[in-house]
């Protein structure tokens, strides 16, 4: 997968890039796992699934997937309905 | 697999996919106050099959706050995720495919691909599509539909491991609207019939069980009484009762009366 071309602001200690998680676009530090995304969202030890670009990645593998800018992940769980 | 397992060799028991469970009410999570409600409200009714939806997670969302799961804990319950909001097959298949991850390779699911929003009506061509596609991926697929009674055999004939039909439009407490589609569905199936969707109040649960129905799914019945904890409660008595009298056979209906103490012997 291509990385994001784009420059980046100067002001970010950081090198950051930009991903959309649920439909949001979100700055995250570059290269991170899907496992260190759930940690930052704060969502770490809950019971989730996750899609990223459309492909649903196992909760085993979230370690090792690293994430690129542009990336759209899902991150789901299961709330009341009938 | 994190499904529960009831007991095995319980009388009278309801079998779904190879389980068995005591309990014919199937209950929905959605519309309550709060998640202490919801628990409250399953646990009276003594469902052991209780419905949920898959959404996106709230990022804004505080650490520790609860989580559904963790009031109605799978190793307790047998969870069915449901694909509602879904209004076609892709969405639908997307949904399941999600639920299996979030639940550890669990593979029962609620199938209901929508046709519109007034109605909720099910799509039923892009249903039986859906529910071609599940079972050939490994879902034990649990179908709702409309009470076309050709629709649920062809489901059936798909590999769905039950047929839903509904009594009412979902949410509208109607009640059982086609006692003889019902009928038919079940006179003809060989997977479990379950009414899915209509039921009202205690009244309607009954009624669909006196049919011959293997199980009523609800949940805006008991989500939206006034106090549904105890609505929870009358629907566990009215499916019991319900299947005790579909059990026992029914008496004749008779135009006149019949006295029911012995005219021999009268003193007058």
């Amino acid at each position: 997968m291509k990385r994001s071309d784009a420059p980046l602001p100067v002001y970010f200690l950081a090198i950051v890039m930009q991903i959309v998680v649920n439909g949001e676009n979100t700055a995250v530090s570059e290269g991170i796992t899907l496992a260190e995304l759930v940690g930052s969202l704060q969502l770490a030890g809950q019971r989730l699934a996750i899609e990223l670009n459309g492909d649903i990645v196992p909760r085993s593998r979230w370690p090792e997937v690293h994430l690129n800018g542009g990336d759209r992940a899902e991150i789901v769980r299961a709330i009341g309905g009938g | 697999m994190t499904q529960a397992q009831p007991t095995q060799s319980l009388p009278d028991a309801l079998r779904i996919a190879g389980r068995s469970y005591a309990s014919r009410l199937l209950v929905g999570t959605g519309k309550y106050k709060d998640l202490e409600q919801t628990r409250r409200a399953v646990e009276a009714s003594g469902a052991e099959i209780v419905t949920v939806a898959v959404r996106r997670t709230n990022l804004g969302q505080k650490p520790g706050e609860p989580n559904l799961l963790d009031v109605l804990p799978p190793d307790r319950y047998t969870i069915l995720p449901n694909t509602a909001g879904c209004y076609s097959a892709e969405d639908a298949l997307r949904t399941c495919r999600l639920a299996r991850e979030l639940l550890d390779d669990h593979r029962l699911v609620k199938l209901e691909v929508l046709g519109d929003a007034k109605t909720l009506f099910p799509d039923v061509t892009a249903t039986l599509a859906a529910a071609e596609q599940l079972v050939k991926e490994g879902f034990e697929v649990m179908v709702y539909t409309s009470d076309d009674p050709i629709i649920a055999k062809r489901l059936e004939e798909l590999g769905c491991v039950a047929v839903m039909p509904l009594a009412a439009p979902i949410g509208s407490g109607l009640g059982v609207q086609n006692r003889y589609n019902i009928l038919s569905i079940i006179e003809n199936a060989r997977v479990p019939i379950i009414v899915d969707a209509g039921v009202g109040t205690a009244s309607d649960a009954a009624i669909a069980m006196e049919l011959g129905c293997d199980g009523v799914l609800m949940n805006t019945a008991i989500a939206e009484a006034r106090d549904p904890v105890l609505m929870a409660s009358a629907m566990k008595h009215a499916i019991i009762g319900g299947r005790e009298a579909f059990r026992a056979g029914r008496m004749p209906r008779r135009r006149y009366a019949s006295a029911s103490s012995p005219l021999d012997g009268t003193v007058v």
